[in-house]
């Protein structure tokens, strides 16, 4: 019961702050907004009992991301005279077809099976903890962990060059 | 634990990214829509992993390399964005047509 209203009031939430996001008009208010939603996916995290991913969610996802995003948002200036007409004809009619076409989808969907193959364990729920992922992580999934860590070699560099090389010398970067 | 309403609600928050990545002009708005789309598929691998019980923890351990490269796409797509916007001031992808002919 107590999981049902935590699920319901952080789903709204969630569902607010995206929502913000999309709609608000100036990019803070929209930063603001996904910063909510970050929050709200944290507490599933830990309904989940995903308590490690719940912390780097907050700590990397609303802490560092999002301190990113405003500092860019700030440095390009806050544009709120963004145009919202849409130039092709047609498209919204079709968008909402579209949209009405994936939601008898989702509900033919959801009157099958939702979960195909494996059939629930009856083990024992799954303890996120920070021992348990990081011995898995550091046992059985070693090899793509190390590739993470190449793939932020690399785009900590990229960024770098992308930021180091000016215009004023051209074909250089 | 019940799986479907984390699914329903990660379907929502995915569809609200798709719709601002196709609407929002602004570069950085089309990034910030690309992470909700992303942390959609995180909440789908956790509530998975959980209701799977799988041994080897692999939702929690995708979901954590799921938010490494959006790590990584944010810093890499903010540069670009701050690049193009020192080049054309402007972030508007609708203006960035130097590809088009």
């Amino acid at each position: 019961m107590v999981e049902l209203v935590l699920f319901v009031v952080f789903a709204a939430a969630a569902l607010f702050g995206a929502v913000t996001m999309v709609w608000a008009r100036n990019p803070v208010y929209s930063a603001m907004g996904l910063m909510l939603s970050m929050f709200s996916v944290a507490v599933f995290y830990v309904s989940n009992g995903a308590h490690f991913i719940a912390a780097v969610q907050v700590i990397i996802y609303a802490g560092a991301v999002m301190t990113l995003f405003l500092f860019v948002i700030m440095l390009i200036g806050v544009d709120k005279a963004e145009t919202r007409t849409e130039n092709l004809p047609l498209q919204r009619p079709a968008a909402l077809g579209l949209i009405a076409l994936f939601g008898a989808g989702v509900v033919v969907a959801g009157r099958s099976a939702w979960v195909t193959g494996r059939t629930v364990s009856p083990g024992s729920p799954i303890d996120g903890s920070i021992e348990e992922v990081g011995g898995e992580l550091f046992n059985n999934w070693l090899l793509p962990f190390e590739i993470t860590a190449l793939l932020l070699i690399i785009a900590a560099a990229g960024a770098i060059a992308l930021a180091f090389f000016r215009d004023d010398e051209e074909g250089d970067a | 634990m019940i799986v479907n309403q984390f699914l329903v609600l990660a379907a929502l928050l995915f569809s609200i990214g798709i719709y601002g990545v196709l609407v929002r002009r602004n570069a950085v708005l089309v990034l910030l829509s690309i992470e909700l789309m992303l942390t959609a598929v995180n909440i789908n691998l956790v509530a998975f992993g959980q209701y799977l019980q799988d041994a080897l923890v692999s939702g929690q351990v995708f979901a954590l390399f799921v938010i490494t490269v959006a790590a990584a796409e944010v810093g890499i797509g903010l540069a670009i964005v701050i690049l193009i916007f020192r080049n054309r001031s402007s972030a508007n992808v609708d203006e960035l047509d130097l590809l088009k002919w």
